[in-house]
């Protein structure tokens, strides 16, 4: 099959994968939003998307998509590095034009993976997970497990988790810069002029989602009794 | 006139493939400004040969440009800090009195060195043997504008004609990957009616000659087109993508 064994296919797998981990971004931002105007509209989803058959299947779905996405970039930056050959360069510049983001895309994503694992902690693991065991009949306590702005406050309120919040969704920043126009141009779409027109496109949604995701943590990190 | 230089030159020197390679440093004095590198290389060479020593292997031929045979990796940049210039295009006036030059062989796993600065870039001709021309007859000159081709099409397709395939890209690729060289040639073909019959198998077999010599998969990193001597564009890269996908969803 080209998409397995080819390498213009794994780049596809890498494309459509990215992408659709963008969209969720932009939806899962979009949510956060609400926490800073209404604790209790933040409440209401976090009910709605608790432990329901489909967000437990979209989160699976999710699951897949960052390990696909993750497995495939090891993949290809060890063909990558084998390609390169043993004897690297004695002298090395960057050339112009080339952007930092696109040539550190594997350490950016380890800091991205790192950062969910942290955010999975903080969160997911008090609230989908917890409502999930205590459905199974596990002895946990699941009377917060949809009030997630009970987690933003106590998450936030800690300046540590403030400033590795931060690290993540800056690495995410870079990641996502590169990773968008860098996706369409891989899929064929994009010529002389597309290609800027995909750069700038992608520079404003990764802008505003990242913004959008910040501005939840100061608000939170500021004003700890914002949305009341 | 330019002005005479003096520099320290840093170069890879290695007696084979299976041999250990190390630097080598050597004293120019006086070389003038409008010598090309290449020419410098043949002042150091001649004089390690009136001193008994091997002179220092290089690929060249036409010294203008156009011929794709010279490489060197000189300052970090393949071909030399001149931009859209190939290493016998470029000329010692870039450099300055008391500089140090470091000159090494292209570096990639699909070139491997041949002895000093020659790499071996058969795999290039190989990828070339899979796909790149058209094989359908196409009769005698036909007459001008009896086929319609766009103006900017045309440009387009001879942008991409007029990659040499000297490897620069693969030189410069953190990946090693080729796909600036094998997009050109897909490109110049892709885009003209005479191309098109063939257009699907040729990416295709083009990629999987690729994929099968061990050159990288492109990240799109730009760092090919920032070093091409021909200023190869990468929506070419994209078109090549294009190709291919569109070929093997038709499957």
């Amino acid at each position: 099959m080209w998409l397995f064994n080819s390498s213009v296919g794994k780049k596809v797998i890498m494309s459509v994968s990215g992408i659709a981990l963008v969209l969720f971004l932009l939806f899962h931002m979009s949510m956060n939003l609400v926490a800073i105007f209404s604790a209790e509209g933040y409440n209401m989803i976090c009910e709605f998307l608790g432990a329901n058959w489909y967000a437990l299947i979209a989160t699976a779905g999710l699951a897949a998509l960052v390990v696909v996405h993750f497995v495939y970039a090891i993949i290809l930056t060890l063909q990558n590095k084998k390609a390169r050959g043993g004897q690297g360069y004695a002298y090395t510049v960057k050339p112009k034009n080339v952007e930092w983001a696109s040539q550190n895309m594997f350490v950016l994503g380890v800091i991205v993976i790192l950062g969910m694992a942290l955010h999975l902690f903080n969160f997911w693991a008090n609230m989908q997970l917890v409502e999930v065991l205590h459905m199974l009949g596990a002895n946990v306590d699941a009377s917060l497990a949809a009030d997630g702005v009970h987690y933003i406050k106590e998450t936030f309120a800690c300046p540590v988790y403030v400033a590795l919040y931060v690290i993540w969704l800056v690495a995410l920043w870079f990641h996502l810069t590169h990773g968008f126009w860098s996706a369409l141009q891989t899929l064929g779409w994009a010529n002389q002029i597309w290609f800027n027109r995909w750069r700038v496109i992608g520079n404003v949604l990764v802008t505003i989602i990242i913004l959008g995701f910040l501005a939840v943590v100061a608000v939170y990190a500021v004003c700890p009794c914002a949305g009341c | 006139m330019d002005k005479n230089i003096s520099f320290t030159l840093k170069v890879w020197r290695q007696r084979g493939p299976k041999e250990k390679g190390a630097f080598a440093t050597y004293q120019m004095k006086d070389i003038p400004g409008d010598t090309s590198f290449l020419e410098m290389l043949d002042i150091l060479n001649e004089s390690l040969v009136n001193k008994g020593e091997e002179p220092i292997v290089f690929d060249h031929d036409c010294r203008e440009g156009i011929c794709g045979m010279c490489s060197l990796y000189v300052n970090g940049h393949p071909h030399g800090p001149a931009t859209g210039a190939t290493t016998c295009q470029l000329y010692m006036r870039r450099f300055k009195d008391g500089d140090t030059i470091t000159v090494e062989p292209w570096r990639s796993a699909a070139f491997p060195v041949i002895r000093d600065l020659m790499v071996d870039r058969t795999a290039f001709d190989k990828i070339q043997q899979a796909g790149g021309y058209v094989s359908i007859n196409t009769g005698g000159m036909p007459d001008a504008n009896a086929i319609p081709i766009g103006k900017d099409v045309a440009e387009e397709a001879m942008d991409a004609a007029a990659c040499v395939g000297c490897g620069a890209c693969v030189a410069a690729c953190k990946n090693g990957s080729a796909m600036l060289f094998v997009s050109a040639k897909v490109s110049q073909f892709a885009l003209l009616p005479q191309g098109k019959a063939e257009a699907a198998k040729r990416a295709k077999s083009m990629v999987a000659k690729m994929d099968e010599l061990g050159f990288g998969n492109c990240t799109n990193t730009r760092a090919c087109e920032a070093e091409c001597p021909k200023c190869i564009s990468i929506s070419n890269i994209a078109r090549l993508n294009r190709e291919f996908i569109k070929a093997k969803l038709k499957d």
